[in-house]
């Protein structure tokens, strides 16, 4: 975005390409649903709490609803039983969505490689940001949350 | 070591089917042959003088590559004499099948169901043998020491 001042007029005015708009606006209301299943969720309310306060970022809302959400946060381990509802959960969320892959469980199933659980959840649905670690402190959190702005405002948006 | 009232009373009344019996720090452990399960079982729940009328726990062990391979663990309890009993009865075989317990302690009955989940071992007269903690579609049973630990299972989708 660039501010244009001066020429004929004495206002200034923004030009930018819609895409980029769009970008901004939506990197900035990020309405996330946290899919909580295990030991990372306290670091998940860690980080949305007022300390670490995500609510600098625009994600301060989470919904409890998948139809009211654009950011899914999958928190914890997750088991092969419960991968049909987190699946169920993804398909009921509105296009633009994101995934976040939240703790190395669901990166890649971490040190749960065993029959129970599922080695890293991109192996059941599509994953835009992973933040590893056991659990990941909330600065790798915010870091993980930024990369994703930064994919929402780079990436083509549709419509 | 004097002998307990308990192994005594195994002992006579199934001295047959006994094939081990030992006491120490004052528990008493008795391995029976898995014919006998469910005539020991009631033998000790009802017994006037035992009254081993809880059935604390229930599970398996696979020792690979013994024969024979399996050991049904119960762990009883009398509440009567503050008195414990580990009864245990190996299984041989790749589909190992033993009598159920439930027609005594009806806890008996998801105690199995998990040991079946786990170890496929099945019990005769289980009224509902089904898995418990895995789902219908897992293939094989996680706790047997030759399930490979990197098997995947296929994935189940979402129920439609």
């Amino acid at each position: 975005m660039e501010i244009v001042s001066g020429g004929s007029t004495t206002m200034g005015f923004f030009t930018t390409r819609l895409d980029k708009m769009i970008g901004w606006a939506r990197k900035y209301s990020i309405f996330q649903y946290p899919f909580i299943t295990a030991c990372c969720g306290m670091e998940y309310m860690a980080t949305a709490c007022s300390h670490y306060d995500i609510d600098r970022f625009g994600a301060g809302l989470p919904r409890f609803s998948p139809r009211q959400a654009d950011v899914l946060f999958v928190v914890g381990t997750i088991s092969q039983k419960l991968a049909p509802v987190l699946v169920t959960i993804y398909e009921q969320m509105c296009a633009p969505k994101w995934v976040v892959a939240f703790g190395v469980c669901t990166c890649t199933g971490g040190f749960y490689n065993d029959y129970a659980s599922v080695p890293g959840i991109d192996t059941i649905i599509p994953v835009d940001v992973y933040i590893p670690g056991c659990p990941p402190r909330p600065e790798t959190v915010l870091h993980g949350l930024m990369m994703l702005q930064e994919k929402i405002q780079n990436q083509k948006q549709e419509l | 070591m004097t002998e307990t009232l308990t192994l005594a009373k195994i002992k006579q009344a199934f001295g047959a089917s006994l094939i081990e019996a030992h006491s120490q720090l004052g528990h008493d452990t008795v391995v029976i042959s898995k014919s006998a399960i469910l005539d020991v079982a009631r033998m000790l729940k009802t017994d006037p003088e035992l009254q081993y009328n809880y059935l604390m726990d229930l599970t398996a062990v696979d020792y690979w590559k013994r024969n024979p391979r399996f050991e049904v663990v119960y762990h009883l309890y009398s509440l009567a004499n503050n008195q414990r009993l580990r009864v245990k009865a190996p299984l041989g075989g790749n589909e190992p099948e033993i009598d159920s317990l439930t027609s005594l302690w009806a806890g008996a009955n998801w105690f199995e169901r998990e040991v079946y989940d786990m170890f496929g071992i099945r019990f005769k007269g289980h009224p509902d043998l089904r898995r418990i903690l895995l789902y219908p579609e897992f293939e094989g049973h996680p706790l047997r020491k030759d399930y490979p630990i990197t098997k995947r299972q296929p994935l189940i989708g979402p129920k439609v």
